[in-house]
């Protein structure tokens, strides 16, 4: 694979791993999306993840409001568009980890309704680096009645540093869902999983939603400014 | 870093210690839990060498690059940019071979010769454009395929994250620059404080994506780390991790906080 590390400049292993999150920054803007759900439902995951996938990336080439950070643009286009193909409460259970069992109905609610939250605040302020980039899968591999898959892409530029992006699916009723997103080889769930899980132990269950809640105030008013 | 490998007058060394001085009085918030983390046994010195590396940082490379960045126009940052990155072609090829990867070794030295003649000194990356897309090799890889484990994680002073393996790996890594073999020693100085604060200004939208972001910056970068690296050792397909829970959590031991290790590999797919 000889797509990696464009990022990485020299000697230092800083450089390597903020390298791989420059990634992050330079795009994630590429989950998903659909204009009708149903229409998607009996498709592969590969193919889902190309269509959403490029759907969503025209979208904000279109839109400078978007690519600006407009946040409440970027949840409607999220709430619209990958919403449908994102399982977001499994997406939330796998980051927080064992403290998802000890968690009251009301307390998960309000866990994913802030994750989500977060995860798009987290990636609104990146998107001003989408250019013309181009979503081209890499091979993919799959059985017949696979449950599980990763959908694995590249995002690149026609002039610059290409990005691996890769999605993890698994099968549902209602199609594929995506349920992780990899930047570079770094999962979101797995890296969220053990500061999650260190909140929890520290604070409880109330204290990570508490803290994450914070946080999106924060990035809220950070985005303004 | 790798300032003052060379007598590069008592002016520099005085105020390296200066600042060391100034710098060792940070001190870092350790979550009790510390250490808990089997990939991570030393996190209490890793959090203190890391508060260390943030002042490090925070006083001096980022205002550099900041400055940079204003100053210097983006064609010739990405020129700039572009030399260094056709410079480590040099390491990328020598671990290739080191690593038996032929393929490997015919890419990079591709991309070094078309880069320094056509791309003009590796201002400009026509070799990509081309089809020769830039990979990434280093010793620490280099260990890895042959079978060496990462051992802990480590974060080193002034380099950052890293872990043993990798740590090692720096030292044959830095011999193969061609950087350091430029004469005089002044010319290679500047060389190199150039490369830092190049490499540290590309990284600017990343650490405030962290310092924004992250409820835990230390974890958070170390997590993202281990992983980068685990893809970079399988050349971007790496063994998919188990993500445990599933079913709906409901019951069952639960799993251990600090656990979600990927498997260990047996032998990365070289191409």
């Amino acid at each position: 694979m000889k797509h990696e590390n464009q990022l990485i400049v020299s000697v230092s292993r800083r450089a390597m791993v903020l390298g791989a999150l420059g990634g992050v920054a330079a795009l994630m803007g590429a989950p998903v999306i659909g204009a009708e759900p149903a229409s998607r439902a009996g498709m592969s995951p590969d193919a889902l993840v190309e269509s959403v996938s490029t759907e969503v990336l025209d979208d904000i080439k279109a839109d400078p409001a978007l690519r600006n950070g407009d946040f409440n643009k970027l949840q409607k286009l999220i709430d619209g568009k990958v919403a449908p193909y994102v399982d977001f409460e499994r997406m939330t259970r796998l980051s927080v980890g064992p403290g998802w069992r000890g968690a009251t109905p009301e307390q998960r609610q309000a866990l994913i309704r802030e994750f989500r939250t977060y995860v798009v605040r987290t990636y609104s302020g990146a998107l001003s680096r989408v250019t013309d980039h181009k979503v081209k899968l890499r091979p993919f591999h799959a059985q017949p009645g696979d449950a599980d898959a990763m959908v694995r892409t590249v995002v690149a530029p026609s002039n610059g540093d290409p990005i691996l992006l890769d999605y993890r699916l698994e099968k549902t009723d209602a199609g594929w869902k995506i349920y992780d997103v990899t930047i570079l080889g770094v999962s979101m769930v797995e890296t969220f999983r053990n500061s999650f899980a260190s909140e929890v132990n520290q604070n409880g269950v109330d204290g990570l939603i508490k803290a994450l809640a914070d946080r999106n105030r924060q990035l809220a008013a950070g985005n303004k400014s | 870093m790798t300032g003052g490998r060379d007598g590069h007058g008592g002016r520099w060394a005085r105020a390296a210690a200066a600042a060391a001085g100034l710098l060792l009085t940070a001190c870092a918030t350790v979550p009790p839990d510390a250490g808990r983390n089997p990939r991570d046994p030393y996190e209490r010195v890793n959090r203190q060498v890391s508060a260390f590396n943030d002042k490090f940082d925070r006083y001096l490379m980022k205002p550099l690059a900041k400055g940079y960045q204003a100053v210097v126009p983006r064609a010739f940052r990405t020129c700039i940019n572009n030399g260094f990155a056709n410079l480590g072609e040099v390491r990328n090829a020598a671990n290739d071979i080191l690593q038996a990867k032929p393929g490997g070794v015919a890419t990079d030295t591709g991309r070094l010769a078309i880069n320094s003649t056509l791309g003009v000194a590796g201002c400009f990356d026509v070799a990509t454009r081309m089809g020769f897309e830039r990979r990434h090799e280093d010793f620490g890889l280099t260990l890895a395929r042959w079978g060496a484990g990462t051992g802990p994680y480590v974060v080193l002073p002034f380099l950052g994250p890293s872990d043993v393996r990798d740590g090692i790996g720096l030292v044959p890594d830095f011999y193969s620059s061609p950087v350091g073999y430029v004469m005089p020693v002044s010319a290679r100085f500047y060389l190199e404080g150039t490369g830092l604060v190049d490499t540290r200004a590309e990284l600017l939208d990343a650490t405030k994506l962290i310092e924004q972001v992250a409820l835990d910056p230390y974890q958070f970068t170390r997590d993202a780390y281990l992983q980068r690296r685990l893809s970079l050792q399988y050349e971007g397909n790496p063994p998919l991790p188990k993500l445990e829970d599933d079913d709906s959590g409901e019951s069952g031991p639960g799993p251990d906080a600090t656990k979600a290790k990927p498997a260990q590999p047996a032998q990365p797919d070289g191409r």
